[in-house]
């Protein structure tokens, strides 16, 4: 089902720009995710996409423009402070956390919604225990669905690639985030093993997620997605839905390439 | 039984480092000054002031955790070498204050007439009390260290070590956990400091000077970092070892050079993931048969 135009934005990107010295990496791009949708950014390697996750999540700031997440303009606001406002991402590089077993990884998913501190955990209290226990509940139930249940206890750096794009996604999806953002989740993995993805972005989707995905992977981008954002060295050159963007001229020009 | 109660004030301090080294990865090179301000203050408070020592042990842990805290704030936001420096620095101005300060410290030549530890009439005044009364507070402070592991924070605590940026983006306020762990240890050092000096009655500057701070170092290096038997591991290692090797002065240096050496290159995690290994080790063989 597709999303009606008419629903409020859940993410508002607005003139945003971001330079690194001279160059810019993202010129002057806005638009609008609205609520419930899958919208993917597409464009050619270094065409701004992964500096406008990291404008995003926090992890850059932006030199001009504004970001508006659940209507709050939210540029200043730190990449904490936005996981915990329901923006979660993965990374192009996986970023797992190496040294912990894979349940770890995903309870660490769980740690905004804990309440336990520095002391508890000391002498185990009692909300301490209870927070490890509704963790390892929600995130062994987590794993289930996601198909890692029989590694929740090896240790994540241990796993194949396939695996750890996996676990990337299951430990952003336990934040219960409003708005996932999936950077190249698709990349380096089996038809198969995109196949199972697209399952889960769409679950994800049907249990309330708004989905903002980068992706190389037409085939996901174009099943997927509701509205694509196409980049071009750090401007957008057009937006629309699938099909519109696979007959778009620039687009083929830039990026998609002519058809033999 | 002087040099395991010696052990046990080391297992304590190396857990507190581990804490900081092992689970946040953030590298202390001035541990040894935090230890000796628990010490001081612990020292001072009694034999200067007559405090009981039960009040200087809370002004100790309370004193110590401060000045992690001031320290803390503007050094953990630096990274790797940077704030190795910037310990040792820390470090090394503790050092001297407890020289220069000397009508309450006593200066170099140390601070003397510190009464044993006390709780209301009960004196821990003879070796095997305080054998009991060391192994105890240091067993508490194993025990703390244990459940963190597994709790909320300490999983955090882990998770920055590995990947500051993803800790960030699943909501972890990164410098806020480390300023805190930071704090811990230096609380773990107060307390450790607090034993040492009530067991001796009696304490010096050149206990805690920069060279003990690496020798902690190597402690947790040696048993293994961020492995919960690391610390208690190294710690007695390197507790007892020199006591066997009175006889040759000037080699253990050489020694503990080599055997950190030694272990960054063959052994990076340390000796305590040989003794954990052993059962699955022993499962292997008799599964073999």
């Amino acid at each position: 089902m597709k999303n009606s135009p008419k629903s409020e934005p859940i993410l508002s990107i607005k003139k945003v720009t971001k330079r690194f010295g001279g160059l810019s990496a993202v010129h002057d791009v806005s638009f609008d995710v609205p609520r419930g949708a899958i919208m993917a950014v597409i464009g050619p390697n270094g065409a701004g996409k992964t500096t406008l996750f990291n404008l995003v999540t926090g992890l850059d700031s932006a030199s001009s423009g504004e970001m508006f997440f659940l209507n709050r303009k939210m540029n200043d606001f730190s990449p904490h402070e936005r996981a915990v406002m329901g923006l979660s991402r993965t990374f192009q590089i996986p970023q797992i956390f190496v040294n912990m077993s894979v349940l770890e990884n995903v309870l660490i998913g769980r740690h905004k919604f804990g309440r336990s501190g520095l002391l508890g955990g000391l002498w185990s209290s009692p909300r301490s225990r209870k927070d490890n226990r509704e963790m390892r509940e929600y995130c062994l139930n987590l794993l289930e669905r996601i198909g890692l249940i029989d590694k929740a206890n090896e240790e994540a750096g241990n796993m194949a690639y396939g695996e750890i794009k996996l676990l990337e996604i299951a430990r952003a999806l336990a934040t219960e985030p409003t708005l996932l953002l999936l950077d190249e989740c698709a990349a380096g993995l089996t038809a198969k093993e995109s196949d199972h993805i697209m399952k889960i972005v769409r679950a994800a989707r049907k249990d309330g997620m708004t989905v903002l995905l980068v992706e190389h992977d037409m085939r996901m981008v174009m099943n997927l997605s509701d509205d694509i954002v196409v980049l071009n060295f750090g401007e957008k050159i057009a937006e629309g839905p699938p099909e519109k963007i696979q007959n778009d001229p620039k687009v083929i020009e830039v990026y998609l390439g002519e058809e033999d | 039984m002087n040099i395991t109660a010696f052990a046990g004030i080391h297992v304590l301090i190396c857990t507190g480092l581990n804490l900081l080294m092992g689970y946040a990865g953030q590298l202390s090179l001035g541990h040894a000054g935090f230890w000796g301000l628990g010490a001081y203050v612990s020292g001072v408070l009694t034999a200067k002031f007559g405090w009981p020592p039960v009040f200087a042990l809370f002004a100790s842990i309370l004193g110590t955790s401060l000045v992690a805290l001031i320290v803390g704030f503007p050094t953990l936001r630096l990274r790797g070498h940077y704030l190795a420096m910037a310990t040792l620095g820390v470090g090394i101005i503790i050092h001297i204050f407890f020289v220069q300060t000397d009508s309450l410290t006593g200066g170099p030549s140390g601070l003397v007439n510190v009464p044993s530890f006390s709780i209301g009439s009960f004196r821990v005044d003879t070796p095997l009390k305080n054998h009991y009364f060391i192994w105890g507070l240091t067993a508490l402070g194993l025990i703390g260290a244990m459940n963190l592991a597994n709790s909320r924070v300490g999983r955090a605590l882990k998770a920055i070590n590995t990947s500051e940026v993803a800790a960030e983006t699943m909501g972890i306020k990164t410098f806020q956990y480390k300023l805190m762990i930071f704090v811990l240890s230096g609380a773990y050092a107060a307390v450790s400091g607090t034993l040492y000096v009530h067991y001796l009655n009696f304490t010096a500057p050149e206990t805690f000077g920069f060279m003990n701070s690496v020798l902690l170092l190597t402690m947790v290096a040696v048993g293994g970092i961020g492995n919960f038997w690391g610390p208690i591991l190294g710690a007695m290692i390197l507790t007892f070892l020199p006591e066997y090797l009175r006889a040759y002065e000037g080699v253990e240096v050489l020694l503990y050079g080599l055997i950190l050496a030694a272990v960054m290159m063959f052994m990076p995690r340390g000796l305590a993931p040989i003794f954990s290994g052993i059962p699955s080790y022993v499962r292997n063989l008799t599964g073999m048969k």
